[in-house]
């Protein structure tokens, strides 16, 4: 069993030396949250993670939440985890002072948040549903409902879900059953009936009251999407209990920690958020946030199984190297002397820091975004970041799935045993590749409205400042990858067009396509972030810090370059291949 | 009781390999993790407590080291010390020199209680509570593993080879805190961002007009040898030639 570690330097190095985070900080108007603020932060966030959450990823996986005549039980350690949390001020780390928060901006808090996941997945879960109802809230909820529910929000003593599934109706909300009526008794209130599946964190006794988003469909209003409405509906009201009750809990691959509920709202009193039928519309606004936080948890769990890898293969004594002994006079060296292990780690290494230096971008574009100035600078990160959130969350799981199952291919055997710990990542990695809209839905959504958005033209804005990095000097050792980022950017911009061209005749070109085309991004976007770091790493190497760390981070940047960004290749060529063969009835026939 | 002053050491990190320089003149400290001494730690957590009771006014964490040990003192105030104070002092430190400088700021802050950890983890000298003891004349405890104030007497209990002794002194006295002595808090958020706010004042060594003694110099750092393997032996017989023949016996 490995305990988590936070990755404290490497975080460093990526907000301060790689996004200059605290600059940025400074120019939003935010030069409280400086560089020693930040760390300070991480400090005391890294010492929670690995102190008090650490503990709970496996035993939540060992004590699965179960269903207890309509009580949901969690182990006794995750209540008491979130006490901890709440009373420490991390559940209102990013909100309004006004409602009892810190306030702080995303680039202060990105590492804590992914420390939480990273640390107990399937804990945090409980508390990162909470901060999208929250924020749902805060920007379609009335001033009573806000005034009503978000402090509770802040200080944890509620906490909160989110309910769109139902057995009929997942990908496809438009066929949601689920029914609203005007309360007759109470005027400005409604009654919700319905059955809503797969809900995490639906019941469960780690806080008082549990308020939940419901989205449902009032009588009379069009059919499909444009006919739903966004509900808040209480577990209790004024410690009365509601018409909501959690039927049972589900068994399943993994997230153990997290119950995963059916829900049945039994005439249950709400009150509407925001416009009748306007339900999808304030879904969309927390879509990014949520979507990003799920490309958090890919990058998380990654993060523990490149830490869970690399410290096995330094200490399991297997074969020979076939050029020089490492551990000469002994019968064995560790198994990282050997080709095909060294391609595993680095290949789990470039794709876990590769991942945090791209998503750390996108929430410094978010901070940008929601500063809330008129700036042209704040409207075209808007612009980047919904752009960039359908790749993040799509390529940082799958790189997940490929980094969790790498980890237990480094074990061996003992990565297959369940007492070493490493299999609960794989199975913890699955999820993520399937709720907040699979990745097949983040392909179809990249091509199909963020692509031809605003006429192309984000995607024209984001390549020139991708490109801005291939104008500083670049040295020697990073020449092959700032090359072949170069024809990258290029391919990129005509694999764009030829798509569109080909959609134009065919829809089904888009979605024959998304997701290669989604995964030619994904790589192209790390080579861009290998670039940048290792050109950081390059110029302090010059300078004779930590010549250990720098020198690192330039050989990762080049495996990439040489080993992975081949991939790029068979992306772009499946892209161009077209639909034509996956569309043949033949193929799939009887 | 008004006034209880701590120290809080610059260290490197316990989770860190501490590894020697090529030229064994130190070790590298290059990128290297740094955080609050644990037995500091543990001794502000006391403070901590004995504020929280009601029992002192006010807390100062005082530290001698770099300039960049004002992050440690930013730690130790977002934990809950009232203010820090930074004597800048650059190189290494010897035990008198760090006793003397305390004393310096005890004379200016006159104190009821000070507490220190019983060791910091890098150098392990564990002399700076004696020798202040002796600076300031007033009575020491050192390693306490339970701290109770009575009045104008302080009990303690310590740990020592024979088990637990418990000792009585009379305020002022400087004491030092072991391992068991209590669990340190983690820290709010909120606190780190009000930390930033706190009093922290920086003195220079040079203006304290301590004597440095000089007594003490490093020549050379070279890291432990690696620990032979075990061997297993068949009785007592044997293991007590085996350790005879190693002139252990
Ligand atoms: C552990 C867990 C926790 C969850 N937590 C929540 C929660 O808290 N709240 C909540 O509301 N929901 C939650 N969900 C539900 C989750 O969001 C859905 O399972 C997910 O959106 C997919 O819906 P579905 O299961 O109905 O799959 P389907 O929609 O039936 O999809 C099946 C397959 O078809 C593909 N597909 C479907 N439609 C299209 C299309 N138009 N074009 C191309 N491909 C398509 C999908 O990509 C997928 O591969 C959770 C699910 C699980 C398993």
């Amino acid at each position: 069993m490995y305990s988590y570690q936070a990755p404290r330097r490497d975080m460093q190095f990526v907000i301060h030396e790689v996004l200059g985070c605290a600059q940025a900080l400074a120019k939003m108007g935010r030069s409280e949250v400086d560089h020693d603020t930040i760390n300070a932060i991480m400090e005391e966030g890294a010492k929670f993670a690995e102190g008090v959450l650490s503990p709970l990823n496996a035993e939540g996986d060992q004590t699965p939440a179960y269903w207890d005549n309509g009580v949901v039980r969690v182990p006794d350690s995750f209540k008491t985890a979130h006490q901890q949390f709440c009373s420490g001020g991390w559940s209102g780390i990013g909100a309004d002072p006004q409602y009892g928060g810190q306030g702080l901006p995303i680039q202060a808090r990105v590492a804590t948040d992914e420390m939480f996941v990273s640390a107990a997945m399937a804990w945090r879960m409980c508390t990162g549903l909470t901060d999208g109802a929250m924020q749902t809230l805060i920007s379609h909820g009335s001033a009573e409902q806000i005034q009503g529910t978000v402090p509770h929000l802040v200080s944890g003593v509620w906490t909160g879900t989110m309910c769109l599934t139902e057995p009929h109706s997942g990908t496809d909300l438009g066929l949601m059953r689920t029914r609203a009526a005007v309360d007759t008794q109470s005027p400005g209130q409604y009654r919700i009936s319905g059955t809503k599946i797969y809900i995490s964190w639906g019941e469960h006794e780690l806080s008082e009251n549990i308020v939940h988003l419901v989205l449902a469909k009032l009588p009379d209003s069009p059919a499909g999407t444009r006919g739903i409405s966004l509900f808040l509906v209480p577990k209790k009201i004024d410690g009365q209990a509601n018409g909501v009750r959690c039927l049972s809990v589900e068994h399943k691959m993994g997230i153990h920690g997290s119950p995963t509920c059916v829900m049945q709202f039994d005439e249950a009193k709400a009150t509407l958020i925001g416009q009748v039928n306007g339900g999808l519309a304030c879904m969309f606004t927390m879509m990014n946030h949520a979507r990003l936080g799920v490309g958090l948890q890919g990058l998380g769990l990654s993060e523990r199984a490149w830490q869970a890898a690399s410290q096995y293969a330094r200490d399991r004594l297997q074969g020979r190297s076939m050029t020089q002994a490492a551990l000469p006079g002994t019968s064995a060296d560790p198994i990282i002397v050997h080709p095909d292990v060294r391609r595993m780690l680095l290949t789990l290494r470039s794709l876990t820091e590769g991942s945090r230096l791209l998503l750390y971008y996108v929430y410094q574009l978010q901070d940008r975004e929601l500063s809330g100035d008129s700036a042209p600078e704040s409207t075209r990160a808007g612009e980047w970041v919904a752009f960039l959130v359908p790749i993040v969350k799509a390529f940082l799981t799958d790189s997940a799935m490929e980094t969790t199952s790498l980890a237990i291919q480094v074990h061996g055997g003992a990565g297959f045993i369940r007492a070493t710990g490493v299999e609960q990542y794989l199975r913890d990695a699955k999820i993520t590749a399937i709720y907040e809209g699979t990745n097949g839905i983040q392909a179809l959504d990249l091509v199909g409205r963020k692509l031809a958005a605003n006429g192309g033209r984000i995607l024209q804005s984001l390549l020139l400042e991708l490109g801005q990095v291939l104008q500083a000097p670049c040295p020697p050792s990073l020449q092959p990858l700032a090359t072949r980022l170069a024809e990258l950017l290029q391919e990129w911009q005509a694999l764009s067009v030829h798509l569109l061209q080909a959609a134009a005749t065919n829809p089904d070109e888009l979605g024959a396509a998304g997701a290669d085309y989604l995964a030619f991004c994904g790589y192209t976007l790390l080579a861009w972030s290998w670039l940048r770091a290792g050109l950081v790493a390059e110029a302090a190497l010059q300078s004779g810090q930590e010549p250990e760390f720098y020198a690192g981070k330039v050989a990762v940047a080049r495996f990439y370059a040489q080993r992975l960004l081949p991939r790029t290749l068979a992306h772009a060529a499946a892209v161009r291949a077209g639909a034509a063969s996956m569309m043949d009835p033949a193929g799939l026939a009887g | 009781m008004r006034k209880i002053l701590v120290g809080i050491k610059r260290v490197v990190d316990y989770n860190v390999r501490i590894r020697v320089k090529p030229d064994n003149s130190g070790v590298v400290l290059d990128g290297v993790k740094m955080s609050v001494n644990p037995f500091d730690e543990i001794a502000l957590e006391e403070a901590l407590r004995i504020r929280e009771r009601g029992e002192a006014e006010e807390i100062v964490a005082v530290s001698i080291g770099p300039d960049d040990a004002q992050q440690q003192l930013r730690t130790a105030l977002a934990m809950g010390a009232d203010r820090a104070i930074l004597v800048k002092h650059d190189g290494m430190l010897e035990p008198l020199t760090v006793a003397k400088t305390l004393m310096a700021i005890v004379s200016r802050e006159q104190p009821e209680l000070v507490i220190l950890g019983k060791q910091a983890i890098d150098d392990d000298n564990s002399q700076a509570t004696q020798m202040l003891s002796a600076l300031w004349d007033r009575p020491q405890v050192t390693c306490a593993s339970k701290v109770e104030i009575k009045g104008n007497t302080l009990s303690v209990v310590r740990e020592v080879d024979a088990g637990l002794e418990t000792l009585e002194v009379d305020l002022p006295a400087v004491i030092s805190a072991d391992l068991r002595l209590n669990e340190p808090r983690y820290v709010k958020l909120p606190d780190i961002m009000k930390a930033k706010k706190k009093p922290l004042d920086v003195v220079e060594f040079a203006s304290l007009n301590v004597a440095t003694p000089g007594q003490l110099t490093a020549t050379h750092y070279e890291p432990p040898k690696a620990r032979a393997k075990g061997v297993m032996v068949k009785d007592v017989a044997e293991l007590i030639s085996a350790l005879k023949n190693k002139g252990l016996v």
